[in-house]
């Protein structure tokens, strides 16, 4: 097929000049480091607390999207309700909306004289401009991502399944841990995935919500931001090539993943011509 | 739906779980998107229309604009490109190919934006040779179209990828075999075939090249009416305590957000049709 030095020129003078020169500029900064320094940044008390800070809030806000994500899929795909098209569209929302309005919005809610957090700040709890903030801005941020891997899964569930699940004695809450949850596995992963890799990369939502104190509500993109400012070039690229490494890693994970994304109850199903 | 209870969850179960899903959507994207018009137009109208129609309001959505029209279109034939490419060729390092357009989608914004300071910046890579030439490329507008297309090139290249591996590379094979250039094919056999999915990616592609914060926050330098685009604008007036003029600015991209979800809605919509036609 004809075409392809054409195609593969703009595509490799694009990838060059956009992604690999520029990432490029980022090891070599961060080369300028010698060992030593490097480490040091990276293992500064102020870089940990950071890194466990976007690590923590990323984990927990994955796992509450891993439930209410299946939830979510599941209400779309099994039941229906009026209004359920437009919560469908809806559910895309923080894809849509530009994180810094996501971030206003969300610390207008939960800020101690909002309407969520005064409620919460009754009970002692301090929802904007503490860590709980980050966790609630990564919550929102990752709100789509299991439900839209989730929800075709799960439509493509055969209903056939069930029914011999349920012909074999099993009940509901059995049929749903055996049969349906583990046909739903690979996807529950690799949405969680995607929500935590896009959780640790997150800035402008957490900015806003977030105190932004060092060594307590301060998140990484944040930190690499600052040195930015203060000209501390080489150690803003230190922090940033440290925080790629672990994308790369989570990155490689998912690609395993989707290899797999077929769950293997549909891969092992006789085929029209063997049964 | 059958109601036997193996097959089925109870009526309460039932209830419950659309509960349990409406309160999460409430809590997470309803009531903070509601404060935002609230907040909007607490003030009355007048304060709305004046928050959203002063000079640095205007040169912000003009900036967005300029950014968007330059970075969207680049995009659209890199992923073009891209596509045509990696779907009806074999090549070698494909794997790595898909994996580099993908690079983005991984990348913290902030490390998006920060790239370019450390290849242009004044202590940058080549910051001496663009600063003894007078070109100025961060802190201004090429730096924030840099950056924009970074964060925004993955989009077209992997919308249109699936649709057109699903197509397979026969109806080309046949336009060719009757006689038609290269060019030909593309623009009357593959383009028709997968211009909902191109549309698709145009529209996300637009979504984000107008809604970018990070990424084009750390290149920007924040100077107001030349290089603030409308989040730079909304978060100056958030800063600054002018909270309504900040959530008025913020109303006019839900509404671009909503237009967005619109639009998906739209297409997917359409692409059942098709499917229910063939």
């Amino acid at each position: 097929m004809p075409g392809l030095s054409l195609s593969l020129g703009i595509v490799f003078t694009w990838v060059g000049l956009i992604v690999v020169i520029p990432l490029a500029a980022l090891v070599v900064m961060s080369a300028s480091l010698d060992a030593g320094t490097f480490f040091d940044t990276v293992t500064s008390d102020r870089a940990i607390a950071a890194f466990g800070l976007s690590f923590g809030a990323a984990l927990v806000a994955a796992v509450v999207n891993l439930v209410f994500g299946l939830l979510l899929a599941w209400v779309l795909v099994r039941y229906s309700f009026p209004g359920k098209k437009l919560l469908d569209a809806f559910v895309d929302m923080p894809f849509a909306l530009p994180t810094a309005v996501a971030g206003i919005a969300l610390t207008a809610a939960f800020a101690p004289n909002g309407l969520l957090g005064g409620p919460l700040a009754d009970l002692g709890i301090k929802a904007a401009y503490s860590r709980l903030g980050v966790v609630i801005a990564l919550i929102f941020i990752g709100m789509p991502f299991v439900v839209r891997t989730v929800h075709p899964v799960l439509q493509e569930l055969q209903p056939e399944l069930e029914e011999a699940a349920a012909t074999l004695g099993a009940t509901r809450r059995q049929t749903f841990m055996r049969v349906i949850l583990p046909a739903l596995r690979p996807a529950l992963l690799t949405g969680f995935a995607l929500a935590f890799a896009r959780g640790l990369g997150e800035y402008g939502s957490v900015v806003f919500i977030s105190a932004n104190l060092p060594h307590k509500t301060e998140i990484v993109p944040l930190l690499i931001y600052t040195k930015l400012e203060q000209f501390h070039y080489a150690e803003a690229a230190a922090l940033a090539v440290v925080m790629l490494v672990f994308s790369f890693i989570l990155l490689f994970v998912l690609q395993r993943l989707q290899k797999r994304r077929r769950p293997s109850v549909m891969r092992n199903r006789p085929t029209e011509a063997t049964a | 739906m059958n109601h036997r209870p193996a097959l089925a969850e109870t009526p309460l179960a039932r209830y419950a779980l659309i509960g349990g899903a409406l309160t999460f959507l409430t809590v997470f994207l309803f009531i903070p998107l509601g404060l935002v018009f609230v907040t909007a137009f607490k003030d009355g109208v007048d304060v709305y229309l004046a928050s959203i129609t002063e000079p640095d309001a205007l040169a912000a959505i003009q900036l967005t604009l300029i950014v968007t029209l330059i970075a969207v279109p680049l995009n659209i034939v890199f992923g073009l490109a891209a596509a045509w490419a990696v779907t009806k060729h074999d090549f070698r390092g494909k794997g790595i190919l898909l994996a580099v357009i993908d690079l983005p989608f991984a990348v913290s914004p902030v490390i998006s934006g920060m790239v370019f300071i450390l290849l242009f910046g004044a202590s940058g890579v080549i910051g001496p040779f663009l600063a003894d030439n007078d070109i100025k490329i961060v802190f201004a507008l090429p730096g924030i179209v840099l950056a924009t297309i970074f964060v925004t090139f993955p989009y077209v290249a992997r919308e249109l990828i699936p649709a057109m591996e699903a197509r397979g590379r026969e109806p080309e094979l046949a336009a060719l075999t009757l006689g038609a250039t290269g060019m030909q094919a593309f623009r009357l056999v593959t383009l028709p075939n997968v211009r909902w999915a191109l549309m698709h990616g145009i529209i996300l592609c637009t979504a984000r090249a107008i809604g970018e914060f990070g990424a084009v926050s750390v290149v920007s330098g924040h100077i107001r009416g030349e290089t603030n685009t409308v989040p730079l604008h909304i978060e100056i007036l958030y800063n600054e305590y002018q909270f309504t003029a900040a959530f008025a600015v913020a109303t006019l991209l839900v509404f671009v957000a909503i237009l967005t979800l619109a639009l998906k809605s739209f297409i997917a919509w359409r692409e059942s049709q098709r499917k229910v036609v063939a």
